[in-house]
């Protein structure tokens, strides 16, 4: 029984459901003779009662089904590997897991599977069989039974609109809380990881440790260096790029906005805008393609005129590309704040004898400055979270330096590096990507907030 | 009495008029110079991109007498016959000058590392050809293809060792005999990803993306203007609302990258989903997309007049017809052009998928929701990795792909707007 087949299933059940809801009130109407008017609903609404309270359960069901059955099935078969190797460490259970289940899908040339272990291969292709048939049995059963049930209390008492209205209702609450459910599982799973990366380096050591370098050994007789794993070095690094970035675009973007905003002619700004708006739509790979192909050469040809030592994959590159990445966010932050302050004072300033400039640099600045820091502040999350343009144009060593043209490194960039590939969820190297990400999501959720109760506050000042 | 210090204001502020209109000036200048450096990054980086890239759209072909023999191609083995020794042997035949046999393998570089391909397909489709020389026009190798372009000069190719003066002199002689042409490379559209740059293609990647758009967008525009009719017109005002009002002001602003580690921890690590495949990846990015698309979508409900709603409501339609019935059509268009910007922006978007393994190297083209996949970012992300030249011009070819998928997007969201925008 596929999937496909439920689905269908599903769907017909709706349709047919549905319409044998309309009839049967229709015919209600006429047998008892009562006319439709004297309905407490309408007869579609007794049709999408039906439909909808037969088909829900099961959809909820399916994905139920669909989320546990897996968890289920590695745990019978955890279970009965502990039977046929007592003891066995948990990360050669996952191996064998894996193995049985590449068996089980016709991959098992690849492995070699002993005959101990034969009998799970088929247990494996059995129970995920068997729990698509009940699954099956349990939907079709559960969806007709529903359906018959309800079908036999239509009547021109029963409250279709209301129950329909509230089952509606449910469902869009339900989409609003998802957002909730959304930052509530980041949070969870980000955190989870973390603490068991916590469990094997303290807290102390990750946060004021000066080298990084967690590439440790994977298996226990595996040559390699002991992992270090202080974070110092990566934020440094992180902070130096945003830096030269925010460099680049914070004059930039406030000038922009205040050329278009203040100075240019009504034409030249529907040239300006749209321009703006595809320098914000270039998807951040993009950039990160011309910063690597384009923007690094250029910067160490330069810098070789110079006589200056530099970095193949410099700090200074990816800065300046993800700078003009963040012009457009800056500047439309930056717009928004200003056409916020109020024409009366601007107006007071030309009435004493102000230049447009001398406006705009006493009074129009000053008054729009929450807002601007708040733009600020959201530019500088945007540029610790961005990771496409550090991935193909910043370092993977992490250096702990301050000069531009020298190579390093950022969370993001670690991140990627520690969790491309084959992964494994048991050792440090891998969680401390999570512990990055922490790290990340705490720096970037602070200043989003900070940034968006200044602005929030700042917006009322003036309504 | 007379205080000499005192000079009429007037005369101050004429005096120092010519001083402030020079700041005037100057800072004019500053607004005006931001906007050129945007205008000038903008012209480097197309110009760059499309200087680099257009050159993989199309390929050099050479065009050669292959003499299909039926020993080597026998009927009813048409698919696993050794076409590069039919190829080979055509070759010598048609360069007999070449005997030693260093230079018999250099003369393989003449053409591309598919022309095999190229050439099994053509039997395919031309049984009857099987003991008779056809002329076919074969893909010329990477070195050929790269001098024939103008990428590099002729001298650098055989420092690089890409060519030999040998191989350099015969393909003249094949040009001057009206042998080689330049045409466009559809295979570019319609092949996977290969280790060979001649035949590597974006087809695969841009099948792995227009699943995870499917996926995000049946995924993302249900839930995101559920989320907005909840949150605009049947929630209270309340604690509840308010935060959830935050949080996705909040997730908005949440780097990528982080949802990729949601990914990763949720999807794969606990559901057990497949690594690599769209529906992991469609997940990742509904997940980004749903803010974006609630936040557009309670804009075009605002932007509904409450005259709607109050003349609906006063003709005694309940709170969930009022709704349905009047406010969400008249939002609708609003909604969809939200949903293409959001849209827009995942198609584009890297970092996550990176994080749930989309970053396989895919040689065939998916045909499941669940098989492995790539992405054009990822695609294009891979491609400029790569040392080899010839790839990062694929990457390039990709970007101007990519960017035209993205115009066309947007391009739609401002005809929606423009077309459906009413004035109340």
């Amino acid at each position: 029984m596929s999937v496909t087949f439920l689905g269908i299933f599903i769907l017909f059940l709706f349709s047919a459901a549905y319409s044998f809801g309309v009839k049967r009130a229709l015919a209600i109407s006429r047998e008892n003779s009562v006319p439709i008017r004297d309905f407490n609903s309408l007869p579609s609404y007794h049709g999408a009662y039906i439909a909808l309270q037969a088909t829900l359960p099961c959809i909820i069901i399916l994905f139920l089904w669909f989320a546990l059955e897996p968890v289920v099935i590695s745990h019978i078969l955890r279970i009965n590997l502990q039977k046929i190797f007592p003891g066995i460490p948990n990360n050669e259970l996952s191996l064998w897991l894996y193995k049985i289940k590449a068996a089980a899908t016709g991959e098992s040339s690849f492995f070699k599977i002993d005959e101990s272990v034969r009998p799970l291969v088929s247990m494996y292709i059995t129970l995920k069989h068997s729990s698509r048939w009940i699954l099956s049995g349990v939907v079709i059963v559960v969806g007709l039974a529903s359906a018959a049930f309800l079908f036999q209390r239509i009547s021109p008492q029963l409250k279709a609109r209301h129950r329909v209205e509230a089952i509606i209702t449910g469902l869009l609450g339900a989409c609003g809380v998802f957002a909730i459910f959304v930052t509530l599982s980041i949070v969870v799973s980000v955190l989870f990881e973390s603490v068991r990366f916590f469990r094997n380096v303290p807290l102390w050591e990750f946060l004021t440790g000066t080298q990084w370098n967690p590439h440790i050994a994977m298996r226990p007789d595996q040559v390699a260096t002991e992992g270090y794993f202080g974070a110092i070095p990566v934020f440094a690094g992180t902070f130096l790029i945003s830096f030269i970035a925010l460099l680049v675009a914070v004059p930039i973007g406030l000038f922009a906005a205040i050329f278009t905003s203040e100075y240019a002619p009504p034409k030249l700004r529907a040239i300006i805008k749209p321009v703006l708006e595809i320098l914000a739509g270039i998807p951040t790979v993009v950039y990160g393609f011309f910063a690597a192909l384009f923007v690094g050469p250029f910067v160490r040809a330069i810098a070789e005129q110079f006589q200056l030592e530099v970095a193949s994959e410099s700090a200074l590159a990816a800065g300046l590309v993800m700078g003009i990445m963040i012009i457009p966010f800056v500047s439309s932050l930056s717009d928004d704040a200003m056409s916020a302050v109020p024409l009366s004072l601007r107006e007071g300033a030309y009435a004493l004898g102000a230049t447009k400039s001398e406006m705009i640099k006493r009074v129009l600045i000053p008054a729009a400055l929450p807002g601007i820091a708040g733009g600020m502040l959201l530019a500088v999350s945007r540029a610790i979270g961005e990771t496409m343009i550090v991935v193909m144009a910043a370092s993977l060593r992490a250096k702990l330096t301050l000069n531009p043209l020298d190579a390093v490194t950022t969370v993001t960039v670690q991140i990627v590096s520690l969790l491309t590939g084959d992964i494994e969820f048991d050792n440090p190297k891998t969680l401390s990507a999570f512990a990055l990400g922490l790290a990340l999501f705490v720096m970037t959720f602070l200043l989003n907030l900070f940034a968006f109760l200044i602005v929030k506050k700042y917006r009322e000042q003036y309504e | 009495m007379n205080r000499p210090s005192r000079i009429p204001t007037a005369d101050i502020v004429r005096r120092s008029l010519p001083r402030r209109y020079k700041k005037e000036r100057r800072f004019l200048i500053y607004g005006a110079l931001s906007i050129v450096v945007c205008f000038l990054f903008l012209g480097i980086f197309f110009s760059g991109i499309f200087r680099m890239g257009w050159r993989a759209f199309f390929e050099t072909r050479i065009k050669l007498p292959i003499y299909l023999d039926p020993e080597l191609i026998l009927p009813y083995n048409i698919k696993e016959s050794d076409y590069g020794l039919v190829i080979s042997q055509s070759l010598q035949r048609f360069f007999p000058d070449v005997t030693s046999r260093q230079e018999k393998r250099e003369l393989s570089k003449l053409l591309g590392a598919g022309v095999e391909e190229v050439l099994k397909e053509f039997v395919i489709k031309h049984p009857e050809a099987v003991g008779s020389a056809v002329e076919i026009w074969l893909p010329a190798g990477d070195g050929i293809n790269l001098i024939n372009k103008g990428v590099i000069s002729k001298e650098r190719a055989i420092q690089a060792g890409l060519v030999t003066e040998g191989i350099l002199q015969k393909f003249e002689q094949l040009s001057s005999d009206g042998r080689v042409s330049t045409g466009f490379n559809s295979r570019f559209f319609t092949s996977g990803d290969s280790h060979t740059p001649s035949m590597a293609g974006i087809g695969g990647a841009i099948v792995g993306s227009f699943y995870l758009m499917v996926v995000t967008f049946f995924l993302s525009f249900p839930i995101g203007v559920g989320a907005a009719i909840y949150l605009e017109e049947c929630a209270p005002k309340s604690r509840l609302t308010d935060i959830i009002d935050i949080n996705i002001n909040n997730l908005t602003a949440v780097p990528s990258i982080i949802f990729g580690l949601i990914g990763l921890a949720i999807f794969l690590n606990f559901f057990k989903l497949p690594r690599s495949s769209p529906l992991v990846g469609g997940l990742v990015l509904s997940l980004m997309t749903i803010p974006v698309i609630v936040i557009a979508s309670k804009s075009a409900l605002k932007s509904v007049p409450p005259s709607i709603r109050e003349a609906a409501l006063g003709v005694g339609a309940s709170k969930i017809q009022t709704i349905f019935h009047h406010v969400v059509p008249l939002a609708l268009p609003g909604m969809f052009t939200g949903a293409i910007l959001g849209m827009a922006r995942a198609v584009g978007e890297t970092a996550p998928l990176l994080m749930v393994g989309m970053v396989a190297f895919v040689v065939d083209i998916p045909k499941k929701l669940m098989d492995p996949a790539s992405a054009l970012p990822v695609q294009i992300y891979l491609w400029s990795d790569q040392p080899d030249r010839a790839f990062n011009e694929k990457a390039a070819a990709a970007i101007i792909v990519l960017i035209f998928f993205m115009i066309a997007m947007n391009s739609a969201a401002i005809f929606l707007r423009k077309k459906y925008e009413r004035k109340y």
